[in-house]
């Protein structure tokens, strides 16, 4: 922080700033601490453990990274997913998450600190959003100064919506894209104010770390060019621009082009195209600046009418082979995420695979209230605060938040990249708040001296001083309070100012008429501020609750509270899991469907058909294909994969919602977008998915009903389920080419062995006679098959 | 006296060593167990048992209704071969159940079952489990009026002979085997099971009817469709062989001349010595019997067997197989053991090269396409047991390093590199110098 205020050094201003860049820093050290802390409910409240599906992925991953080394891990081929194919993990994982976790592994035991990986894994998440919120402080503090940094810091350390994806265990690679992502971001606004080339650099290499991280890297790949054609437009190019833009494409792209999962995407890929057509415009557009500089206004005339006619005709010929070149790829050159990001009903319609995860559906209005909280209520003031005045930087938020609004309408996962914007918007509105208000006050406390003689109650009367503000006296403390606020507030932009300058003279006029406008009474202030507290305070509570209660569950472990306040620990996953390691062969593959898959190769370490990684969509419907047959179609479906065991997971008994059975008519779908004999109305009577006695007959013979309601009614002698709040359809049946080998405790999980072909083909004579109902028994187990 | 209990423990000590199935590590000294309905079974068929006897088999004679004929005993086989000539017997009074029978099988066993006219529902169905369909008429015989036996008496043509072997020397050996005489009860299979076999079927002009009463409708079984001797291989090897005739095992049948009607040849004993011993020869795992052992795969020029491959490595593959000969286990020489490379599909084929000592060998290329292959033999041949192996070898994509540092085609490319930056360099040095 630089002692120099605007009106020159002053012993008294020094020593204040001082005091504020050390209190601005314990400040940052709390939030810090307040940021990891609040994710470790999940460690208190359960145990130290991974969560969910991907995590235990990169659990994995980070395990292998710190047994083999970089370039094993780098020319990893995992021959244990993705049976008989395989998956070159190496090639195809982001992995900025993993080189992290084992960086921090590998730099604590040579530190003679034994820790073990897991442990590392489970507290990277809160550790990098710690980090996070310090970059949402420095990119709030180029934006609007110090106190909206602080308090977007604050805001950000414990929003719930960042919380759900970094809660102690949660080690998914969100965890330290979000920091990666408000970092680069800080960095680009950085160069903007500073045109330095030494952050263009940084920049970039923040924005490589990025994409190491993170598919959602294209999301900065496309707003930094949406912000520098914006400000081209509105007449703000400047060199500063040129640098904060031009280094970010040429050095970004050659970076990112290095990591193994982009590769050519990096330059082949329609997400990244904007950047490049921005990356000409700029050029263009910086050539234009220049040749005005050197020529007289009348060639300069001339020369612009002969390039736009020139320009013009090539630009149409590039563009033509452009649109020629991507209209000749079926997808138009664009994934199938990114597609269904521009146009939400295209996953639904098109590609079932991506529709059915519940994280690409599009969120529910109760979710923002979840998620965001208050924050939506302050975006809207904020940005109206982010015009007063419009800088590069503000523009630049102003931008970011609106497009990720856009993004988290489409798909719930995306509210991880509103939420950062949301806390940066609503820390400038809650500090521009804060800074009227107490201004208002402090306008008024030496007032409070002078206005004791006038009337204190009286509150028109010094609305009415404060708005004429024409005494010498009140100006005076006007200057003062300005002086002051522009100490504490605007130091830290002042190269924004500067900048400013440069385009728009009366700008440096206009914020202080403002303020002027902005002085409000004292108890409309003080009421205020409390409110503002008290709003503050009620985000904190649900902060608090969310973090607690709502997004700390590790999803592996689930527990629930019986009537008499008891707590009940389901532990079944992992009991299967082990089972699995403990009981099967090292080799043995076993199939479910693709949710369970990172989990049976982490924990249990068995070779698995599907996993969460779905790249291969004709595996997946196989394999869906396979749990929508009748039994022997399932049977010969998994045997020609060398499948030894099925793996499926049934709430019935419990009333564990997210269950197969409830995930079926998605195997159904994905099965039938490749094999089309499954066809979805076989499985719905009159369009609605039932398993009771009215369910389609096709639905009550396909394997998935039958794995998990196998025995089910010898449970409560009814075969009640409990999520679909409903009698089963078919409660006595018999498994022919497939036994149940193991069922877990609360039977959430059960494992089914495929029967082995049978030593003896049966014969075709009936039995010959009535030989007694045991005899007809014992025929009836070996029924022909081969 | 007191010796006795002694003697006793002793055998039960050895038991556990003395009742294995077949293996491959000990397969002489096997122990038969026959159930008789008769005891007169045992003198009428002596022939049949002494040449099993000869061959090194300890055979034990039970009757069917003995209480105490049991099959296992603490969870163990106590016998390796179980021959039921006891076409007649309804249940057992011992521990003895079709179930039982058929677990016997299940866990890799032998069996020899003959059958007669009015067999028992306890023979039918271990044969119908078997995959063999025994006539459902209790009292229908195999009839031929075309091709019956000469005999001395002009019976009723139930005595048949037949030739129509199955035309395997595996299972019947090289030598030609006379007529068989056959008198008894017909079966059929079902073509689509892969596991049974007709060793010797009925003429085309046979039928299965009572042949004391008049034919009222069409038989239902007819022609070659009737067999009269199947042996089933089962999917674990165990072998069994089913006859609808016990009276083809008796010493009467072997030593009894046969001239089959209009053929002009007339054998002075029948064929059923011969086939039978060879068919018990191939039941009982003398002849046909492969084993695999040391399957080995490297890398061209290197011994140590890799724990994976890369794509386009150059590998060495070999197996060695061996028949039992009753004896010993001498080389199999074949040319039509195939391995394929396989990963869904085979990606490789490939016929493996003898070198007639029983090594198989080849050489091939790893294809262009990583994953998960298995190196697998699947050799099914008529009368040999199936050999089905397969060995999961993970195939890798080229590490980083491993690609080519310099594509030609690219050296444009690296030119223009290159003279970019050389150009740039220039431009700078003339831009700040050269004022």
């Amino acid at each position: 922080m630089s002692t120099a205020g605007p009106e020159g050094a002053n012993g008294a201003t020094t020593l204040r700033n001082a005091f504020g860049g050390v209190l601005s820093f314990f400040i940052l050290l709390l939030i810090g601490v307040l940021a990891f802390s609040i994710r470790l409910f999940s460690v208190i409240k359960y145990e130290s453990v991974i969560h969910e599906f991907d995590p235990y992925f990169n659990y994995r991953v980070t395990q292998f990274l710190t047994k083999q080394g970089i370039y094993e891990f780098w020319n990893w081929f995992d021959d244990r997913t993705w049976y008989p194919l395989g998956r070159v993990i190496g090639g195809t994982v982001y992995p900025g998450l993993t080189l992290t976790a084992g960086t921090m592994w590998w730099i604590l035991n040579s530190l003679n600190i034994p820790l073990s990986v897991e442990t590392v894994c489970v507290f990277t998440a809160p550790i990098f959003s710690a980090f996070a919120s310090w970059a949402t402080y420095l990119l709030t503090k180029e934006a609007k100064g110090v106190g909206a940094g602080l308090t977007a810091a604050a805001l950000l350390a414990m929003v719930p919506s960042y919380i759900s994806r970094s809660v102690a265990g949660s080690y998914d690679n969100e965890a330290v894209a979000i920091f990666a992502l408000i970092f680069t971001f800080y960095l680009y606004i950085k160069t903007l104010n500073t045109g330095s080339l030494f952050y263009a650099t940084l920049n970039a290499l923040a924005y490589f770390y990025m994409v190491c991280s993170w598919g959602g890297y294209t999301f900065i790949i496309n707003l930094i060019p949406m912000h520098v054609l914006l400000c081209i437009l509105t007449g703000r190019y400047s060199s500063r621009l040129y640098i904060a833009y031009a280094p970010l494409v040429v050095l970004g792209t050659l970076l990112a082009a290095l990591v193994p999962v982009v590769g050519f995407n990096a330059v082949m890929t329609s997400e990244h195209f904007a950047s490049f057509l921005v990356f000409i415009i700029i050029h263009v557009v910086a050539l234009v600046y220049y040749i005005k500089g050197i020529l007289t206004p009348r060639m300069f005339k001339a020369a612009v009418t002969l390039v736009v006619s020139v320009g013009l005709v090539v630009c149409c010929a590039v563009v033509a082979v452009l649109v020629a070149l991507v209209a000749s790829s079926p997808t138009k050159g664009w994934s199938g995420r990114s597609l269904s990001l521009l146009d939400p009903t295209y996953a639904s319609k098109y590609i079932p695979i991506i529709a059915s995860v519940s994280e690409h559906q599009p969120p529910t209005w109760p979710s923002y209230f979840m998620d965001i909280n208050i924050l939506a209520f302050l975006v809207p003031a904020g940005i109206i605060a982010c015009f007063l005045p419009l800088s590069d930087a503000s523009s630049f938020v102003v931008l970011y938040i609106v497009t990720s609004v856009y993004f988290s309408g489409v798909m719930v996962r995306l509210m991880l990249v509103l939420a950062p914007a949301a806390c940066i918007i609503s820390g400038i509105a809650l500090s521009e708040a804060f800074t009227v208000f107490t201004r208002s006050i402090k306008f008024q406390l030496p007032g409070l001296s002078l206005g004791s003689q006038v009337e204190s109650g009286d509150v028109t009367s010094s609305v009415a001083v404060a708005q004429n503000s024409s005494t010498a006296v009140a100006r005076n403390d006007v200057a003062k309070a300005e002086k002051a606020q522009e100490a504490s507030k605007t130091r830290p932009s002042k190269k924004n100012k500067k900048k400013e300058k440069d385009i728009v003279e009366k700008e440096s006029v206009t914020p202080h008429s403002d303020r002027r406008h902005l002085i409000l009474p004292m108890e409309a202030s003080v009421i205020s501020i409390f409110l503002l507290v008290l709003l503050g305070a009620f985000y904190v509570i649900h902060c608090v609750w969310a973090a607690a209660e709502a997004y700390s569950a590790p999803s592996i472990v689930l527990t629930s509270q019986s009537p008499d306040g008891g707590l009940h620990v389901f532990d079944d996953f992992r009991e299967a899991y082990a089972w699995l390691r403990h009981n099967t062969d090292v080799d043995d593959k076993v199939a479910s469907w693709w949710d369970y898959g990172y989990q049976t190769t982490a924990m249990a370490n068995r070779t698995v058909i599907v996993d969460n990684n779905t790249w291969n969509n004709t595996h997946i419907a196989t394999v869906g294909t396979a749990m929508s047959s009748p039994e022997k179609a399932a049977w010969e479906i998994f045997n020609s994969l060398d499948v030894k065991y099925i793996l499926v997971v049934f709430g019935g008994l419990v009333g564990y919602p997210s269950d197969d059975i409830n995930k079926f008519l998605w195997m159904v779908r994905i099965g039938g977008g490749v094999f089309p004999h499954i066809k979805e109305p076989d499985y719905l009577r009159d369009g609605q998915y039932r398993i009771d006695s009215q369910a389609t007959p096709t639905m009550l013979n396909c394997l998935m009903y039958k794995l998990s309601y196998y025995r089910f009614v010898e449970t409560d002698g009814q075969g009640f389920d409990r999520v679909r709040r409903t009698e089963i359809g078919k409660k006595h049946f018999k498994l022919s080419y497939f036994e149940e080998v193991f069922t877990t405790h609360h039977w959430m999980v059960r494992i089914y062995k495929l029967k082995p072909p049978k030593n003896r083909i049966r014969g075709k004579t009936k039995k010959l006679k009535s030989k007694g109902s045991s005899k007809r028994s014992v025929a009836g187990k070996r029924n022909p098959w081969n | 006296m007191a010796t006795k209990p002694l003697i006793l423990a002793v055998v039960l000590q050895l038991l556990p060593l003395l009742c294995n199935s077949f293996s491959p590590e000990s397969p002489t000294n096997r122990r038969v167990l026959v159930l008789l309905d008769d005891v007169a079974v045992k003198s009428s068929h002596s022939f049949f048992f002494k040449s099993l006897q000869s061959r090194g088999y300890q055979l034990e004679f039970k009757l069917a209704d003995d209480p105490s004929v049991g099959l296992q005993r603490y969870g163990r086989y106590l016998y390796d071969v179980l021959i039921l000539f006891c076409p007649s017997v309804e249940r057992f009074k011992g521990a003895i159940d079709p179930a039982a029978i058929l677990d016997f099988v299940d866990s890799g066993h032998d069996l020899i079952v003959a059958a007669d006219t009015n067999a028992s529902d306890f023979i039918r169905e271990i044969a119908t489990e078997c995959g063999v369909d025994f006539d459902e008429d209790p009292s229908a015989m195999v009839i031929d009026h075309t091709s019956y036996a000469v005999s001395d008496t002009e019976g009723d043509h139930t005595l048949i002979a037949s030739d129509d072997f199955v035309k395997s020397d595996v299972i019947l050996g090289s030598k030609d085997i006379a007529p068989v005489i056959f008198k008894g009860i017909a079966h059929t299979l079902n073509p689509a099971n892969r596991l049974v076999l007709k060793a010797l079927s009925a003429s085309p002009s046979a039928y299965s009817a009572n042949p004391k009463s008049k034919l009222s409708n069409p038989p239902a079984l007819t022609g070659s469709d009737i067999s009269l001797v199947s042996v089933v291989q089962v999917r674990n090897n165990a072998r069994i062989l089913i006859t609808g005739s016990l009276k083809m095992f008796s010493n009467r049948f072997f030593r009894s001349g046969v001239q089959k009607v209009g053929s002009s040849s007339k054998y002075k004993k029948s064929g059923n010595e011969q086939f039978l011993a060879e068919l018990s020869k191939w039941v009982l795992h003398e002849r046909g019997h492969l084993k695999a052992v040391n399957v080995r795969h490297h890398k061209v020029g290197e011994g140590d067997e890799p724990a994976l491959y890369r794509i386009n490595d150059e590998l060495e593959y070999s197996v060695e197989i061996y028949e039992w000969s009753g004896r010993s286990w001498e080389p199999y020489v074949a040319n039509d053991v195939q391995v394929q490379f396989y990963m869904m599909s085979p990606y490789v084929l490939k016929t493996l090269s003898s070198d007639k000592k029983g090594l198989y060998s080849t050489a091939f290329k790893v294809p262009d396409v990583y994953g998960v292959f298995q190196f697998k033999i699947e050799y099914e041949r008529l009368g040999y047991t199936s050999l089905s192996l397969s060995r999961q070898i993970p195939v890798r994509p080229y590490r980083h390093n491993e690609y080519e540092r310099f594509i030609p085609a690219a050296y444009p490319y690296y030119g223009a590199a290159f003279s970019t930056m050389a150009g740039f360099f220039i431009f700078t040095v003339v831009h700040l110098y050269n004022k």
